[in-house]
């Protein structure tokens, strides 16, 4: 139970309260006192609560099969030495550095956090987290409302469908409208109509997903992004797969005024979802309408290089419902995870495994081509690939569930016109025999789409 | 902290390393270009490369410049720094939970949904609500979505008159910024002279437009509100929804339940109260819970169990049962976040309630209240405590009669608890008392550590009236003195760049 | 604290200087000090049409922000550019180098609802 008292404590303290027993400090109005018995568990001891724990842990018996899911979440490798290091009990057990003093450690972490999404983003500023990658991009559209005072956004329909979905919920409260951007046949965004819609200056954004949903390469063109710059709308752009920075041009060089995005990939746990931890980084004109935390660098009293949480007047607990953002916790904990793995990778680690991203991902997508199967889309791609089955993509995933491999995501639970097709997933953690595992796997349960 | 510490400082992570100092995670990879067109390729990455051990080093060195609860006492008011066992985080670590990819099917996916569905049951029970969903990530982020799904009730039911959310004055400032996020126009209301909100006030504001009341109670001053039956009745006879903010849920389990009150809606912090490691700032875990009528509201997904035909001898109820995600919800707001829920958190969370069961968990609130209000009837003479009564979990003092007398203010009081090892309290909030100091204690601090901060805090008033300025010079004893937050919000350094200094 | 006779006063703590019928606008000494050390200055854009009482802009200090309100209605001709570098003018000038913008005033008798010095000093004296 955790509490220190002894008897002896709790009647001394009672004493000095001044009041008899802990029914009389606790005593609450009639009308709200509570009647009905609470139906929790009768508490354990701490060892069978580890063999309750462990039973169900043991029931998620998809955790030792080989998969190839992906979607917005990725299994990448995690050095130990990250664990050894944010489970310290300082930095697990901190709150918000709101003391700058005695958090200095803390304060400086995030600091390097900052720089970090900076460098991998080519922006000038970043925050020191969000929730997650859906947040951020729903943060990222409120940051492009409040800097133009426009009520519409418009974004790429190759955005994830979970990001697209929170974003919604977001400008459900906001009474912002969403429009969106057709897909092309290669999987990526269809720009043809972006001139036209612009036309009126009534969208705040205008945001794309870089790998996006299908895994593609999907960047602003330039003469989108004049369209874009030309009707003052602000260009963001969404990172749902942050080992892509590794690899992929920076949101920066083909135009992004505001980037969000998904850092799980850097060294934090699947989990079932989460926590994981999203970023947003932004061009400087855009540094007071950045919610959450910033850490900056000042000096102390006597001129020493000290950090502190700088630009508060933004923030809910001083504007209020002025704010730019209710956010008050955020990840801060998984962005330390990613802060220790990026200094522990480095240039080279971070290259390499964008490397290997890219060279298993496309052993996959040659063996399951030789399957019988058609890589739904052409355009370049980053470790995730579509693949037309020929067949509703949920009936082949559970044939192959019952062969001992999670083959991916049925794209038909988001995108009917693509039923047929399993959103794939390799990363440097994917093995040569996993993958010709689900090659041969895929022959016997695939048809070759009709006319291929 | 320790000799190393005290040092110059530590030099950032950019500073240090050399280009091809690589550590093996992975085998060299082929060239890029191999794999992609040169134009989608970055041209540079400008990342350090380190040895573990450097980085090692330095961020065992960040540690120890960061003061945590494992370090010592941390009465953060409204925060709830409580022992975070580390049970919690043995089991939210097993592989099978850590592993788990969130489109895993849901066969295979059953001890995880079985996690969601137990804490989802528990909370439900201990805090009367029909039901809870365990999707946002964190109190401000359930805050929104409950006001997200106040907003599509009344919208499903045609008052989008309804625009107006009340909102006491020593509310957290997140209510009136969620307020804010769904288009809803707020109204503060002020406390009456007891520290209440009181139902008079609330009266007047009562009308066609009331949408949402937001309550805290306890509320920010530690003191319970015991007049919100009669404030939940009046916001229910106009029309209103009432909603329970659930910072302070630590002072009432299995005493009292929001449900019970008549709350509608309400969110937790089960990072607050149910001991899982705040993590330097988050991650966060935020449940918001529903009253029968607005559970189809819910975000998405949430977990539903069937009872299976063919249950094992297995002891737990829920071995029985078989556990779906449910994201066909035509009436939801629709999903908060890219996933389902911060589950590992979900985890610890449950490892708590089961560690406790229902009269552990109202001994721990029991426990929180009593220790709150040992460390109020000590410092009451020294410092200005306005609402001197029987408090909750936490209180609020003054140091403004201080501040007339020696020039010592609350602040500066906080900076010298750093110096005697100690963090400091929550300052100036709520807004409604000047130069506050709000106490949390928490009920895993022991009787010895509260007379040694009891002392502590004693000690500086003393030497603020013999020797001011050796409180306003405080702290002294940290890596770092006062810190200038001028300087920093004036020129904005927010990051490292190549090549500067 | 000293209030310029020159000047005319609003509730919300501007002061305006009228010249013809343009207006220069700023906060006032009690403003400043009641704030803090200000780090960041919200004005409004060169042309915008503003209306006497409107919020415009916002004052933030370390730990606390304000409304700017206008005393005067009109479109705004100029502002203090030298506060984007410079913040804390408005700290230590006040009623001179920092002034935050310049009206040109739609209506100059709207200055009837405003307040002298000494009423102004009045106001702020508890």
């Amino acid at each position: 139970m955790y509490t220190p008292h002894t008897e002896r404590d709790i009647a001394e303290m009672l004493a000095a309260v001044g009041v008899s027993s802990l029914d009389e400090l606790l005593k609450v109005p009639d009308a709200v006192a509570l009647k009905a018995q609470l139906d929790i568990v009768p508490a354990l001891a701490e060892s069978d609560i580890a063999r309750r724990f462990t039973h169900m842990a043991q029931k998620n018996t998809a955790v030792s099969m080989p998969s190839f899911l992906g979607a917005g979440a990725y299994r990448h490798y995690a050095p130990p030495a990250i664990a050894s290091l944010v489970m310290r009990g300082e930095f697990l057990t901190a709150y918000t550095p709101y003391q700058a003093e005695v958090s200095q450690g803390y304060l400086q972490a995030i600091y390097e956090w900052q720089t970090y999404i900076c460098l991998l983003t080519g922006m000038e500023i970043a925050n020191a987290s969000v929730y997650d990658g859906a947040t951020a991009l729903a943060e990222g559209v409120i940051m492009a409302l409040n800097a133009n005072g426009r009520k519409r956004v418009l974004v790429s329909r190759a955005i994830h469908p979970n990001y697209r979905a929170v974003l919604k919920t977001y400008c459900d409260g906001l009474d912002v409208e969403i429009d969106e951007l057709a897909l092309r046949a290669d999987g990526t965004t269809d720009f043809a109509t972006l001139r036209e819609a612009l036309a009126s200056k009534a969208y705040a954004a205008v945001a794309v997903q870089s790998p996006n949903v299908f895994g593609c390469v999907d960047v602003l063109p330039a003469d989108a992004l004049a369209t874009i710059r030309e009707s003052e709308t602000v260009p963001i752009a969404v990172v749902a797969e942050a080992m892509s920075l590794g690899a992929l041009a920076t949101p920066a060089s083909w135009g992004a005024q505001i980037v969000v995005g998904e850092a799980q990939s850097f060294g934090n746990p699947l989990a079932y979802g989460g926590p994981y931890v999203g970023f947003i980084a932004a061009t400087p004109e855009h540094m007071r309408r950045i919610p959450g935390r910033l850490a900056g660098k000042t000096v102390d009293t006597h001129g020493k290089t000290a950090y502190v949480l700088t630009l508060q007047a933004r923030e809910q607990h001083i504007r209020r419902e002025r704010a730019t953002s209710n956010i008050c916790t955020n990840q801060a904990h998984c962005a330390l995870v990613a802060t220790v793995y990026l200094a522990l990778l480095g240039k080279t680690g971070l290259r390499d495994v964008a490397a290997h991203n890219l060279a298993r991902s496309r052993e996959l997508a040659t063996a399951v081509s030789s399957a019988g199967c058609k890589l739904q889309f052409d355009a370049p791609f980053f470790n995730e690939i579509v693949l037309n089955v020929g067949r509703p993509a949920n009936d082949v995933l559970a044939a192959l569930q019952a062969r001992g491999i999670l083959g991916g995501v049925d794209l038909g639970r988001w995108y009917p016109e693509f039923a047929h097709c399993i959103l794939m997933c390799a990363t440097e953690l994917t093995t040569t025999s996993e993958i010709n595992a689900l090659a041969s796997a895929l022959k016997e349960v695939a048809h070759v789409p009709a006319g291929v | 902290m320790s000799p190393l510490a005290s040092d110059s400082g530590v030099a950032l992570i950019f500073d240090e390393g050399q280009e091809g100092r690589a550590n093996r995670y992975v085998d060299a990879g082929a060239s890029l270009d191999a794999f992609l067109p040169k134009a989608l390729l970055r041209d540079d990455l400008p990342l350090p490369d380190n040895s573990e051990l450097d980085v090692v080093r330095h961020f065992t060195r960040l540690s120890q410049r960061t003061f945590g609860i494992d370090l010592g006492f941390y009465p953060l008011g409204s925060c709830t720094m409580k022992y975070n066992p580390r049970i919690n985080d043995a089991m939210a670590n097993l592989p099978g939970f850590r592993d788990l990819h969130p489109y895993a099917p849901d066969e295979l996916s059953q001890g995880a949904l079985q996690v969601m569905y137990e804490l989802e049951r528990s909370l439900a029970s201990l805090f009367g609500m029909a039901a809870f969903s365990l999707n946002p990530s964190a109190g401000a982020h359930a805050e929104l979505a409950a006001l997200l799904i106040a907003k599509k009730y009344f919208k499903d039911r045609g008052e989008t008159h309804r625009d107006k959310v009340i909102v006491p004055d020593t509310a957290h400032g997140t209510n009136p910024a969620s307020a804010a996020m769904c288009g809803f126009k707020v109204i503060s209301i002020p406390s009456d002279a007891r520290g209440r909100v009181s139902v008079d006030e609330i009266k007047k504001v009562l009308g066609p437009d009331t949408a949402v009341c937001m309550m805290t109670n306890p509320n920010t001053l530690g003191l319970f509100e015991d007049h919100v039956h009669e404030i939940t009745a009046a916001v229910h006879a106009a029309g209103g929804l009432m909603y329970y903010d659930g910072a302070n849920a630590n002072a009432l389990m299995g005493n009292a339940r929001p449900g019970d009150m008549g709350f509608d809606l309400m969110h937790l912090n089960t990072h607050k109260t149910f001991t899982i490691p705040h993590g330097g700032g988050g991650a966060g875990h935020g449940p918001v819970g529903v009253a029968a009528h607005l559970i189809d509201y819910l975000p998405t997904p949430v977990v539903v169990a069937k009872q299976r035909s063919n249950g094992d001898a297995s002891t737990a109820p829920s071995d029985r049962l078989t556990f779906t995600l449910d994201f066909d919800r035509p009436k939801s707001i629709g999903p908060m976040r890219s996933f389902w829920s911060n589950f590992a958190h979900a985890v610890r969370a449950l490892a708590y309630i089961y560690a406790n069961g229902a009269e552990g968990l109202k001994k721990v609130s029991a426990l929180a209240v009593l220790n709150a209000n040992y460390i109020r009837v000590n410092v009451r003479d020294v410092l200005t405590t306005p609402y001197d009564e029987i408090c909750r979990h936490e209180f609020v003092a003054s140091a403004q009669e201080l501040k007339k007398e020696t020039g010592v203010r609350a602040l500066d009081i906080a900076k010298a608890l750093l110096d005697r090892g100690f963090m400091a309290p929550t300052m100036y909030f709520p807004l409604i008392v000047p130069e506050c100091l709000m106490i949390e204690p928490t009920e895993t601090e022991s009787k010895e550590t509260l007379d040694v901060f009891i002392a502590a805090l004693r000690e500086i008033v003393a030497t603020a009236k013999t020797d001011p300025q050796s409180i306003l010079d405080a702290p002294k004893n940290t890596v770092v003195g006062r810190v200038d937050e001028t300087r920093a919000a004036r020129h904005p350094d927010l990051r490292w760049h190549p090549g500067k200094p | 604290m000293a209030q310029p006779q020159d000047l005319l006063y609003s509730k919300e703590h501007e002061w305006v200087k009228l010249d013809g019928d343009v207006a220069t606008v700023g906060i006032t000494d009690y403003a400043q000090d009641s704030l803090g050390d200000i780090v960041y200055v919200e004005l409004p854009k060169v042309g915008a049409a503003i209306r006497q009482f409107g919020t415009i802009g916002v004052v933030e200090s370390v730990k606390a922000v304000s409304d700017l309100f206008t005393p005067i209605s009109g479109s705004v001709i100029e502002i203090n550019a030298g506060l984007e570098a410079d913040p804390a003018l408005v700290n230590r000038e006040p009623f001179a180098g920092g002034w935050l913008f310049k009206v040109k005033a739609s209506d100059t008798s709207e200055t009837a609802k405003l307040l002298n010095a000494d009423a102004y000093a009045e106001l702020t004296a508890g």
